[in-house]
């Protein structure tokens, strides 16, 4: 088997599924679709040698996050195509910019082939080693997340209030 | 296990990364549903995680994967949040259309 | 106890501080009671301070209060300097002071805002005797400006009358154009002998040659400085208007002590003076025009503290005289007789006037002796004194003057003696007009009229007393006796001038000048009382050189023409064509472009997200090009 072989798989569904959600017309497609997405890109972890990252990513994204997304369009009972066209001009405009931003992307990232054979260091990415970089170089950071998600988690219960007096 | 960059070149991931980034940029563009956009936001921070974790496998350094957990976390925190505010749109006048949405002039 | 000498300014501080703090929750006896009794605790330790320097006859001491100004080379120390000037002065502005808050306590009786009034009297007796204390000329000079402030503070004291705002303004603005020369005296004094200090710059100085330069733009500057304060010609103008004021303040301030600051300042300097013979001249020559000048004016006033106030500057010319000669003692002698019976004749005429029910021009007086018989006796004391009768306070101290000017220069002795004449003159004129002949006010007012309290006969009485004994002080040399006064002040006059005239000569300038007085005196009588001329009272009856005194010489007319109207004129013209017609024009203008503009460019708030979302990504593209281009 092409050892690249997973890679142009994983990539063609990543872009697929990415496509997907852009395009679908009800709302609950669209998060399926993104879902799937994340899913593929999770996959991506596990080719890059990022086991950990690929758990939490599933637990944070696939599994919280877009419950979150589901329940919201639940809630908001939106399962139908309530939404009207943009016009084509609009449409043509986005795509051109789209394009646009894209090949001024690759433009500027390339001078990533000159980068050379990757680096045979292997353990980096262990759960050991991880821990400590989270926990010595980045503690600060690490803290000062934890006040933000605080307050986040704060906001959306103030704002799920129904109306405050 | 080695990692797949002994395979693929590093470009490919940033070539990768660059169209799921554009593919969210896109639906932010033409979309209207705040929801729907909210979600090609989420597609375009996972584009950006692609690229730090391929990076952070390129050079064998941690503080690549460290980052994406502090993407991940921003991330959670802001769905939580504006997740709120949109419903909280929502009961207020009944619909999420961005187009509708625009008091905020001259 | 000399170095308790800061008490002396501490009590009139204080008395301010409460007076003003508690302001209107004080009855107008208690705050009048508060006054008088900071000024007098003063008054006590002063009397102690010059008993002790009169008996030990201590040298200059210096009290170090603090470190005031401290900038690099600078150094500038709150010191107080206790020698025997500075304690006359003390005893001057102390004594007399006390007194006259004792006579505003009956003055200002039916007065809303006595609390007020005696709280600035506090605060001018403070700043009078920083004046006078301070070791240097950086002290001195912030006494000078703060007695200024109050004493703008109480010419305006009524100030809901415009007029009198006026008046104050005026005073405030003619001081300020003296002290500009006094600040640049002492910026002179700094960079010349590289201390403001009294004892450093008087021994510096003592190095330098007569007629000095530096010295003589230094003592010139000073001199401006003086004008101001004392009134001189041509900065006297505000003197006569300040009598706005309540008559208490026009003793206090305007004749006694704040007005005699500049002799003061003189005396002070008399080292500086006596090394600069042009200077002297000048003042000299200054105070004898302003002498004159002022004196012929007071002939054709009819406003009583008017003629007073004109006197008042007319007797400060004097004292330059005597300062211009190098009399630095018997101006100082003078400064403290002038004290004592123009207070006097200050307070009658207050007396008068509250008596008056306001009434001030002596036209609508007359008669008075009878109704006001103690307010008579000392106001003819007063009298007597300031013309020079011997032996009343006055004709001492004048006597001296005119001896040792005539010595100076027998010119100038003729126009002394022709002031001293017209002196004699207005006085009696006055005296005549207010106390005898029949009364001419309104028939309430003939109801009204009453002597007035006890607290402000005692002040009265007291002064008259001080001002016929005072002159035994310094007796003329003829009579062979001690000048007390002059031994006390030998040691602070650096080179005395030698001013001496053989006796004959001295005893005929004496015997001269009272001939002069008592003829004058007897003329008045048969001009104003038997013949009962009365001072017009229509201006058109007056014809010639007499329109031009009731005038005042036209000089606040000239002035108002030469410098207030072009001024006046200038400050509108930048008005209304610099202000409004461009810079007004230029700031609007740019706010009403940028108006403009900003009304055109608000249009892209659209408030549609898709458009920002749009302009966002374009941004973007915009950005990360611009980088790979670097």
């Amino acid at each position: 088997m092409e050892p690249s072989l997973p890679f142009y798989i994983l990539a063609t569904l990543s872009v697929f599924s990415a496509l997907m959600v852009v395009l679908s017309r009800k709302p609950v497609h669209s998060v399926l679709y993104l879902i799937f997405c994340f899913f593929t890109i999770g996959c991506h972890y596990l080719l890059l040698n990022a086991q950990f990252l690929f758990a939490v990513h599933i637990i944070v994204y696939t599994g919280a996050i877009m419950v979150l997304f589901l329940f919201s369009i639940m809630f908001i009972n939106m399962n139908k195509e309530s939404e009207p066209h943009k016009n084509t001009l609009i449409k043509i405009a986005a795509g051109v910019l789209a394009g646009l931003l894209f090949l001024v992307l690759l433009e500027a990232t390339k001078g990533a082939e000159t980068l050379g054979p990757p680096s045979p260091n292997e353990s980096y990415s262990t759960v050991a080693n991880l821990g400590k970089v989270l926990y010595g170089q980045y503690l600060l950071p690490f803290e000062i997340i934890s006040i933000m998600l605080l307050s986040a988690m704060v906001g959306a219960v103030m704002l799920g209030k129904k109306s405050v007096d | 296990m080695n990692n797949i960059l002994h395979v693929v070149p590093l470009s490919y991931y940033v070539a990768l990364s660059s169209l799921l980034f554009t593919i969210g940029v896109m639906g932010v563009l033409f979309r209207r549903n705040a929801i729907i956009i909210f979600m090609c936001i989420e597609l375009m921070l996972n584009a950006v995680n692609l690229l730090l974790t391929a990076f952070s496998a390129q050079h064998g350094d941690a503080s690549g994967q460290v980052m994406v957990f502090f993407i991940m976390a921003v991330a959670a925190a802001e769905v939580a949040v504006g997740l709120a505010i949109l419903v909280m749109i929502y009961n207020n006048i009944r619909t999420v259309d961005i187009n509708e949405l625009n008091k905020l002039k001259w | 106890m000399i170095q308790l000498a800061w008490l002396i300014p501490l009590f009139p501080l204080l008395g301010f501080l409460v007076i003003g703090m508690l302001n209107k929750r004080l009855p107008v006896s208690l705050s009048g009671a508060i006054a008088s009794l900071s000024v007098f605790l003063s008054f006590v330790v002063s009397v102690i301070i010059f008993n002790e320097i009169h008996q030990v006859g201590s040298v200059p001491e210096r009290i170090l209060m603090f470190d005031w100004i401290n900038v690099g080379d600078l150094n500038i120390p709150f010191s107080f300097l206790i020698d025997r000037l500075s304690v006359i002065m003390l005893l001057v502005i102390t004594g007399v002071g006390f007194l006259i808050h004792v006579y505003s306590i009956g003055y200002m009786q039916h007065e809303q805002d006595h609390s007020r009034f005696f709280s600035y009297l506090n605060l001018f007796i403070f700043f009078m005797l920083l004046l006078v204390l301070g070791a240097n000329y950086i002290v001195m000079f912030a006494g000078w400006e703060g007695v200024g402030l109050c004493s703008y503070l109480l010419i305006g004291f009524w100030f809901k009358y415009t007029e009198y705002n006026n008046a104050a303004k005026k005073a405030f603005i003619m001081n300020r154009i003296g002290d500009l020369g006094f600040l640049l005296g002492i910026f002179l004094i700094y960079t010349t002998f590289g201390s403001v200090s009294y004892q450093e710059v008087f021994n510096a100085a003592k190095g330098f040659p007569d007629g000095d330069a530096a010295i003589t733009a230094i003592t010139l500057l000073l001199f401006v400085g003086a004008m101001g304060k004392s009134a001189q010609i041509p900065l006297y103008t505000w003197l006569p208007d300040a009598m706005a004021g309540p008559t208490p303040v026009s003793a206090l301030i305007h004749a006694a002590t704040m007005v005699t600051a500049g002799i003061y300042m003189v005396i002070r300097s008399n080292v500086l003076y006596t090394l600069a013979p042009y200077s002297s001249e000048i003042v000299a020559i200054v105070g004898l025009v302003t002498a004159v000048f002022a004196a012929t004016i007071g002939l054709k006033q009819n406003d009583i503290k008017k003629v007073l106030a004109y006197s008042t500057v007319s007797q400060l010319g004097y004292m330059f005289v005597a300062l211009g000669v190098g009399a630095y003692d018997t101006a100082l002698f003078h400064v403290v007789m002038h004290a004592f019976f123009k207070a006097l004749l200050f307070l009658g005429a207050g007396s008068v006037i509250h008596a008056m029910s306001g009434e001030q021009d002596i036209r609508y007086m007359g008669g008075l002796k009878k109704k006001l018989p103690i307010t008579h006796i000392t106001f003819l004391i007063g009298t007597l004194a300031i013309a020079g009768v011997f032996p009343f306070a006055g004709f001492f101290s004048k006597d001296e003057i005119l001896s040792k000017v005539y010595a100076f220069s027998p010119f100038m002795f003729v126009v002394l003696m022709f002031t001293s004449a017209l002196t004699a003159i207005y006085m009696f004129r006055l005296y005549w007009l207010t106390f005898y002949g029949s009364f001419r006010g309104t028939e309430q007012q003939r109801t009204h009229l009453h002597e007035s309290p006890s607290s402000m006969t005692m002040p009265l009485i007291i002064l008259a007393l001080l001002s016929t004994i005072g002159g035994f002080l310094g007796m003329p040399e003829v009579f062979h006796v001690p000048h007390y006064f002059s031994e006390f002040l030998s040691s602070i006059i650096y080179r005395k001038a030698e001013l001496t005239l053989p006796e004959s000569s001295e005893l005929m300038v004496m015997g001269g000048s009272l001939t002069m007085v008592v003829l004058i005196i007897i003329m008045t009588y048969n001009h104003y009382v038997k013949k009962a001329v009365m001072p017009e009272t229509n201006e058109g009856e007056l014809r010639g050189f007499q329109k031009v005194l009731s005038h005042k010489y036209y000089i606040d007319e000239i002035y108002s023409a030469l410098i207030t109207k072009p001024i006046d004129w200038l400050a509108s013209f930048s008005y209304k064509r610099i202000e409004l017609g461009v810079i007004d024009r230029i700031v609007n203008g740019s706010g009403y472009i940028l108006n403009g503009i900003s009304s055109l460019l608000r249009y892209v708030q659209t408030g549609s997200i898709g458009t920002y979302v749009f302009g966002m990504v374009i941004g973007i593209i915009l950005l990360v090009a611009l980088t790979m281009i670097h």
